[in-house]
């Protein structure tokens, strides 16, 4: 733990949030203590939550000394900026490697998560598009993960961060795509199983069969016959 | 190094994502060689630097190749004396971050939408483009620039805005940014280009309006492609 003194950290969360769990991860990687509360995002979103991210309303939201940070990957970096001597590093400290980590962490956003939701969504053309797109976007992340233990070599880091809580819907990814990753990307399928066997993320990832479960309830909101 | 690596940025003449990447190197005082690429025609050099997203620009800095622009801009802050162009506060920092995104996630598509299409939807764009200007009026208040007294990540993120919103406006004919309803981002927009280091990397104004002129229908029928089903 990093010194023992309140950090007054507060995590605006929302359980199966991956976003929300990335900044989880980071924070207990770290040792910092962190208190999660629980948004309501599904009815009415409270007012802490509408007070702090104004502009997008949604989860993460990480509250420091009565300041908010939003959006999960700029969160990762204010807390390697704002806690300089809590180890682990997830970011390296050469420019060109932060930037390389950086260029992956952000094709992870642009790509998994909103792929994936069109994939649940739609049907037909509009899933097949979809699922032609995941398998495009695990064969580049398979291939830049190559032989090395973590995306960025030896040490667990900000890209490993960025994409591990989204594994946990890859299950609801396959079911729907029908495809296996095991099978077609057999090096993201071990480098999982490496970070689930670290407690922070063994502790933090949803349970796949909880996240199909959810994917189960977001249909019936929106309508969605399958 | 004994001697300093060469910088190239393979970069494209309309593009504000391109003058990003020159411009944090200009702000710098950093030389470097510009490329310029014809997107219909993409080159080998920047197919093989950039194989992911096949995009301008890309900085070339020895044999390193660095891609995304604000991505860029911060590794270019970080490898270069000079002024800084992110805060050093961690918070502040954050903040920087967060409006950068903020203009290309939220703002980019609406703009574009709002300027080249046309009926309900384009008003629809225009509302959800007009909210995202006034959130970014506000913060500008009591400040010259986004990053304060000079020239930061967010106003190199916002350069669109100084220098090609004008340009779309006259072409397409919608009028988005007035003095009554933006002079903060008006003035801003003023002061941005008229800064002597980011002058000299915007494409001539006159050129910028010709070629926009000829990409109209273009424009229009991407745009159109680009509407939900």
């Amino acid at each position: 733990m990093v010194a023992g003194e309140e950090k007054g950290l507060v995590l605006l969360d929302f359980w199966v949030s991956p976003f929300a769990q990335r900044c989880r991860i980071a924070l207990a990687e770290k040792g910092l203590a962190c208190e999660s509360v629980e948004q309501e995002l599904l009815g009415d979103k409270g007012e802490l939550l509408l007070r702090s991210n104004p502009v997008h309303k949604k989860v993460p939201v990480l509250l420091h000394a009565g300041r908010a940070v939003c959006e999960s990957l700029v969160i990762l970096e204010y807390i390697e900026d704002a806690f300089p001597e809590a180890m682990p590093r997830l970011l390296p400290a050469d420019p060109y490697a932060r930037a390389h980590a950086r260029f992956w962490a952000d094709y992870v956003d642009k790509t998994v998560y909103g792929i994936g939701t069109r994939l649940w969504k739609l049907k037909g053309e509009g899933r097949a598009a979809a699922r032609a797109e995941m398998l495009e976007t695990l064969r580049t992340l398979e291939a830049e993960l190559g032989g090395k233990a973590f995306f960025a070599g030896e040490a667990f880091g900000f890209v490993d961060v960025a994409l591990i809580p989204l594994t946990s819907w890859f299950y609801s990814y396959e079911e729907h795509g029908g495809f296996s990753v095991q099978e077609e990307f057999p090096r993201l399928a071990e480098w999982a199983r490496r970070c689930g066997e670290r407690e922070s993320v063994a502790k933090i990832l949803t349970k796949p069969e909880d996240v199909l479960d959810f994917i189960g309830l977001l249909k019936k909101c929106y309508g969605i016959v399958e | 190094m004994s001697s300093p690596a060469a910088v190239k940025v393979i970069g494209a003449f309309d593009s504000p994502f391109s003058h990003r990447a020159e411009a944090a190197l200009r702000l710098k005082g950093v030389p470097y060689e510009l490329i310029l690429e014809d997107l219909r025609n993409k080159s080998e050099l920047l197919l093989t630097h950039n194989p992911v997203h096949k995009k301008v620009p890309v900085l070339l800095h020895g044999d390193r190749a660095v891609c995304e622009s604000l991505l860029i801009v911060e590794y270019v802050d970080e490898v270069f004396d000079g002024p800084a162009l992110l805060p050093a506060d961690p918070h502040e920092r954050a903040m920087a971050r967060f409006w950068s995104r903020f203009l290309d996630d939220k703002c980019s598509k609406p703009f574009w939408l709002a300027m080249w299409t046309d009926g309900e939807a384009q008003k629809g764009y225009m509302k959800e483009i007009k909210e995202s200007f006034a959130l970014l009026e506000a913060q500008l208040e009591g400040k010259r620039f986004f990053g304060g007294d000079t020239i930061g990540l967010v106003d190199i993120a916002a350069c669109g805005f100084a220098h090609w919103l004008g340009v779309c406006e006259e072409v397409s004919g919608v009028i988005l940014v007035t003095d009554d309803e933006f002079p903060r981002l008006r003035r801003w927009a003023v002061e941005y280009v008229s800064d002597e280091k980011i002058r000299a990397c915007l494409p001539d104004r006159a050129v910028l309006l010709e070629h926009f002129s000829a990409k109209k229908e273009m424009f229009m029928a991407m745009a159109k492609s680009m509407l939900p089903k």
